[in-house]
């Protein structure tokens, strides 16, 4: 286990773990954190876990955690991995089952005060146009055929049906489709598991959360975003459902005759991997953003139908009510980026498991709108809590990948949270409080209650601090629907 | 080491997952625990009626590959036929599975596993028992 004396200090926020911690690793470990969240961080395996993530062949210095760190598996939640192009590897297990698991958020033209008194019909509207729940089917039923246009077109499917507008698209990660993305590179098993879960949100820590902008930081940035303060906004939370899962699954299956085939030596067999430039590591980047497309696809039409629930629920509460997107982002996924490394402009796979892109302003990949902000991250709550919008930096370019923390970051196990919290209390506390909440499951809400998680505001504080991320608007919860 | 019962399982913390401790005299006894353990977290029941069988067959590297290929071969079951394995015929010949399996169909499931993991996977033995600990992402 990694002790505090294994950790060097470079700044208030920022630590390192050298390269010289252990013999295997080619590169060190940098974590963003505060001294407080470090040592929380000791209690479970998350930096042993990015020091095996160090392991990786054609790793380029440094691995990057995040504050909000946690155990997952193979790889820590809130960690970034660059590997060089074109002969470092990929690893599915450093991007996760849920791929392109993310966050959308849009904003109303609702104040507050003329929707109050409607907040049970509206998350009662978004319960029922939203299917939620443990292997819930959606209204949409594709044909294979469909499925793989969906594969290929990522959210622009949903734009062919009127489920999005350009706009939407805009300003969506890639543009809501990852180039390369080949669905004949993904099993039937996936394919269908795919075929009717489209449109809907599962279960677990995904959510639809209605909010209002309690505080803006940065008037300019919130202005561009059209983030108003005591306005209604949405966040959607999910990813790629079983079809996601199940093409990780095969591909961690596959590749772990990949390891021995190219002579990788690994310390968690999780963490298995192949070249890049090898035909399995191919195989694996064309399905995965298939998925990734399957992913931004999801949260469009699931925006889509919470845009209907709004128009439901709320009609004659404003003139002409819309709901606009400010953002939608990737937290589990692996993209082909540019950087500058020690003068040289190298291509590097990032993979971002529990991390969000965060690139800071001038960057070409960002629509117009963003060119002079920087782009929006998106970083949710806890149900409780509040969620936070921030604009990626030129430091994070530098320094994370330019990546930032994703969340709050879990603090007690499930299990624990299952024995400490009972979720039918949890629900009449929430409500009391003033948050509605739609949940499929007790047990599940019990086990993503608010104090299973770190407090968010201290991990916003910390990448600010480090200046990797900076803050624009804290948004606070009025209503949850969960799976 | 679990010594009360030969074979049996249990949850276990784990931060951001699922993780359940799993013991047993013997490999296919393993499985079986395992393959329990994993639908016991998943909340799941099973109707009254028939049962289905579904054939099992597989050649693993190692056992931990096996476990891993069994569990998920169960799971896609649960959540994609949506029946549950009630009965269990298993045969292993060194790293060769081969067995039936008789299931029913699900009446309700409470939690969704999203996969099972290689996460420090290891079946150790000791004192005549298998042992190991498996990671589900959830």
């Amino acid at each position: 286990m990694v002790q505090l004396q294994d950790v060097k200090r470079i700044s208030e926020y920022e630590w390192e773990i050298p390269k010289s911690y252990r013999d295997d690793m080619r590169v060190p470990v940098r974590l963003f954190v505060s001294r407080e969240l470090l040592e929380h961080s000791m209690n479970d395996l998350s930096l042993q876990q990015a020091v095996n993530a160090a392991t990786l062949p054609g790793v380029v210095a440094p691995i990057v955690v995040m504050p909000d760190m946690h155990q997952g598996y193979g790889f820590p939640i809130g960690g970034v991995a660059a590997t060089r192009l074109p002969d470092g590897v990929i690893s599915p297990g450093a991007i996760g089952y849920d791929i392109n698991c993310g966050v959308r958020l849009l904003a109303s033209n609702i104040p507050l005060e003329a929707a109050e008194n409607r907040m049970s019909e509206l998350a009662n509207a978004l319960n029922r146009h939203c299917p939620s729940g443990v292997g819930q089917a959606g209204s949409i039923k594709l044909k294979e055929g469909e499925l793989d246009q969906v594969c290929r077109q990522g959210a622009r499917w949903a734009l062919k049906r009127g489920m999005a507008s350009e706009e939407d698209l805009l300003r969506t990660e890639e543009g809501g489709c990852l180039d390369g993305a080949d669905p004949g590179k993904v099993s039937q098993r996936a394919k269908k598991r795919g075929l009717d879960q489209l449109g809907t949100l599962g279960a677990g820590n995904h959510f639809i959360e209605v909010g209002v902008v309690e505080q803006i930081f940065d008037r300019e940035a919130a202005q561009v975003m059209g983030l108003k303060e005591d306005y209604l906004v949405l966040q959607i939370h999910c990813g790629s459902r079983g079809f996601g899962h199940q093409i990780c699954t095969d591909f961690v299956d596959e590749l772990q005759d990949s390891v021995r085939r190219y002579n990788i030596k690994l310390p968690d067999r999780e963490l298995v991997c192949a070249p890049l430039n090898s035909p399995e590591g191919q195989r694996y980047l064309a399905a995965m953003h298939a998925a990734a497309n399957y992913a931004f696809c999801n949260r469009q039409i699931i925006a889509h139908s919470a845009r209907q629930a709004f128009e439901e629920a709320l009609a004659g509460t404003v003139k002409r009510l819309h709901l606009h997107q400010v953002y939608d982002i990737a937290h589990n996924i692996g993209k082909i980026e540019t950087y500058h490394v020690e003068g040289k402009k190298i291509r590097v796979c990032v993979h971002r498991k529990g991390a969000t892109r965060a690139f800071g302003p001038g960057s070409p990949e960002l629509p117009d709108v963003y060119r002079g902000i920087g782009q929006p991250v998106l970083v949710p709550g806890s149900m409780g809590t509040a969620s936070w919008v921030l604009v990626g930096t030129e430091e994070s370019m530098a320094r994370s990948w330019g990546s930032s923390c994703h969340g709050a970051g879990r603090v007690l196990s499930r299990r624990q949270a299952k024995r400490e919290i009972r979720g039918d209390r949890l629900h009449d506390e929430l409500e009391k409080s003033g948050i509605l909440i739609r949940a499929g499951s007790m047990p599940g809400l019990a086990e993503e209650a608010p104090r299973a998680y770190k407090d968010v505001d201290e991990v916003v504080e910390t990448v600010s601090g480090a200046g990797i991320a900076r803050k624009v608007a804290r948004l606070r919860p009025l209503a949850v629907i969960k799976g | 080491m679990q010594t009360k019962n030969p074979s049996g399982y249990e949850e276990m913390a784990h931060t951001a997952d699922w993780a359940l401790r799993v013991w047993a005299p013997d490999l296919v006894e393993l499985l079986r625990q395992s393959m329990q353990g994993m639908q016991k977290l998943m909340g799941i029941q099973v109707a009254a009626g028939g049962r289905q069988p579904k054939t099992l067959a597989h050649s693993a590297l190692d056992g931990e590959s096996l476990l891993v290929w069994f569990l998920n071969e169960i799971l896609y079951w649960n959540l994609v036929e949506r029946v549950a394995c009630v009965e269990l015929e298993l045969t292993l010949d060194g790293l060769r599975l081969v067995g039936i399996a008789r299931c029913a169909p699900i009446q309700s499931l409470t939690k969704e596993i999203k996969a099972v993991t290689f996460h420090n996977l290891s079946i150790l033995k000791k004192d005549e028992f298998f042992e190991t600990t498996i990671v589900f992402d959830v």
